[in-house]
């Protein structure tokens, strides 16, 4: 058995996540990966440790990683493969679907656990509930949820080049632009340690209270919802069932209630910790270490203790 | 152009899904049941490009058992203004759905297709891609913000790190993220005019779709509950126990 990865990266830079699709998809046999752009991630990728071969789709209009011509060229490639894999990111929920629709396959998104080469464990219900599903289709088109499976090394492997010839492009898309908000910071879905604040944090100014706390302790700024729906950051912090899945070692939730789209998240975070004033907050249920208090005072102590 | 938007009957958001004793599912009997967050807000957005002229008309769509018709009236309520019931199982699989949806695309011919970006019970975010792919339009995904201009849509779509804006070709599929827009509550006259709107019931076998399901549930099963934790006094006990008990820092 052979799986096919595609490997999504940005500003010519392999996500981290994809790392984690390689790892999930080494499960199932041979692991080759797609890499849709440009040139040095293609040399990147041969590096990933684990990779038997990459697939090099270099002309320009795979640069954006557009899911209409990049589904048509998966297709395309998908007949020697059991089984086409990707991170659960923005490209992989885009794209892979996409491909299932276009090879007559029902595909399986967000695989936390892989039991064998058709069965896998997903998450339903916002992470209330884990289902079990087998698949009849004879190729598996599946998303990962890379919080669940270890990250293969970007370096030790030697994988061969293959220049693979572009698809039929149904041309009914454009790329017009990019605006990515910047940030120093690690990304969400791989840093060690995530601070993330809430309603509780009252503004956009004061928001920022969480920033040189983030900075002691190297973590990435999340939020929840009600934070970025209130405008105090950013939608691409949001941490939840409709936002990031996060599992850092460390969580720690400043002004969060704790509403199930949010612990979706966030609950397979190793070790979490809740400071809110509401002793009734549902956050307090799965955090491990917990404070009763006025966020405002707190977090100024807690990034004076930890510098 | 007309608007097609399907809408799925889902658990009521509030609720607190309980997995069945059996581990065969999730109760969904004798539960709240209410319209897919994500559909409201490609309900709202469909009716807002009605209401600026770049529309004709909205047509809702639902797959599923008979109770669904709740749904499509709630939808009517917020001012679509005929509604289509496709009968078939409990949440058929996006695949049966998105080859039900392009058989009422090609009875309907609208110009934009306008989906949830998922549903909140199987979680599965496939339905508007795979239509898309099925009918070989474009796809505008978990959309922020969508301008429709002659013969084409641009997107702002919700990706990671930030957004990026795509123009697709009419006739297009676009599935609305959660910022698209704030939908509007329907008014108590709205909710008696829809009650009057046209619903039509049709069955899955008469539109010649397959819904044999791809994917078993071999089970269901609660997730691992977390330990109990503590709640300390001060920063200082909280700071020793972070790096002596737990080791995090």
């Amino acid at each position: 058995m052979t799986a096919l990865v595609l490997l999504d990266h940005e500003e010519g830079r392999i996500r981290k996540a994809a790392l984690s699709a390689v790892a999930a998809a080494t499960q199932f046999g041979d692991v080759h990966v797609l890499v849709a752009g440009n040139d040095a991630v293609a040399q990147a990728a041969a590096k990933i440790a684990g990779v038997a071969k990459v697939l090099h789709a270099a002309d320009a209009r795979y640069a954006h990683e557009l899911a209409e011509p990049l589904a048509a060229l998966l297709v395309s490639l998908a007949g020697g493969y059991t089984h086409i894999v990707a991170a659960a990111g923005a490209v992989g929920k885009n794209v892979l679907p996409r491909a299932a629709a276009l090879l007559d396959v029902q595909p399986i998104p967000d695989v936390v656990r892989i039991v064998d080469a058709d069965t896998f464990v997903r998450p339903i219900y916002a992470g209330n509930a884990l289902a079990t599903v087998k698949s009849s289709d004879s190729k598996k088109v599946l998303t990962v949820r890379s919080s669940a499976f270890d990250a293969v090394a970007a370096e030790g492997g030697a994988a061969a080049i293959e220049v693979v010839a572009p698809a039929e492009d149904p041309a009914v898309s454009h790329f017009e632009a990019v605006h990515l908000s910047d940030s120093e910071r690690p990304e969400l879905e791989s840093a060690r340690v995530v601070v993330s604040g809430g309603r509780g944090l009252q503004s956009e100014e004061k928001f920022k209270i969480l920033d040189p706390l983030a900075d002691t302790l190297g973590a990435a700024i999340g939020a929840s919802r009600a934070a970025v729906d209130s405008g105090f950051v950013p939608n691409d912090y949001q941490v939840g069932q409709t936002g990031k899945i996060v599992a850092p070692e460390l969580y720690m939730a400043f002004g969060i209630s704790g509403a199930i789209q949010h612990l979706a998240g966030m609950k397979d975070s190793r070790v979490i910790v809740a400071v809110n004033k509401d002793p009734e907050a549902p956050i307090f249920q799965v955090a491990d270490y917990g404070i009763e208090g006025d966020l405002f005072e707190v977090i100024p102590q807690l990034t004076e203790a930890l510098k | 152009m007309k608007i097609v938007v399907p809408v799925k009957r889902v658990v009521d958001y509030n609720i607190k899904p309980r997995v069945k004793a059996d581990g065969s599912g999730v109760e969904t009997a004798g539960v709240k049941m209410s319209m897919n967050p994500f559909d409201e807000i490609a309900v709202e957005e469909a009716v807002r490009l009605k209401e600026k002229g770049a529309a004709t008309e909205v047509v809702v769509v639902s797959i599923g058992v008979q109770q669904a018709q709740d749904t499509l009236r709630t939808a009517m309520a917020m001012g679509a203004d005929r509604a289509i019931l496709v009968l078939a199982e409990e949440s058929p699989e996006p695949l049966a759905v998105a080859k039900v949806l392009k058989a009422i695309v090609a009875k309907e011919e609208p110009g934009m297709v306008i989906l949830g970006k998922q549903a909140i019970d199987d979680d599965m975010n496939a339905t508007g891609q795979m239509l898309a792919g099925l009918l070989g339009w474009g796809q505008g995904t978990f959309a922020g913000k969508v301008e429709v201009s002659d013969g084409s849509v641009r997107v702002s779509r919700e990706i990671d790190g930030g957004t990026e804006e795509v123009s697709l070709k009419l006739p297009a599929v676009i599935t609305a993220d959660l910022r698209l827009n704030e939908p509007r509550y329907a008014s108590l006259p709205n909710i008696m005019k829809a009650r009057k709107k046209p619903l039509e019931t049709l069955n899955v076998a008469d539109l010649g779709v397959d819904t044999t399901r791809r994917l078993t549930v071999v089970s269901v099963a609660e997730p691992a509950q977390r330990a109990a934790g503590v709640k300390v006094g001060s920063v200082a006990e909280l700071v020793e126990k972070l790096r002596n008990e737990a080791k995090v820092i």
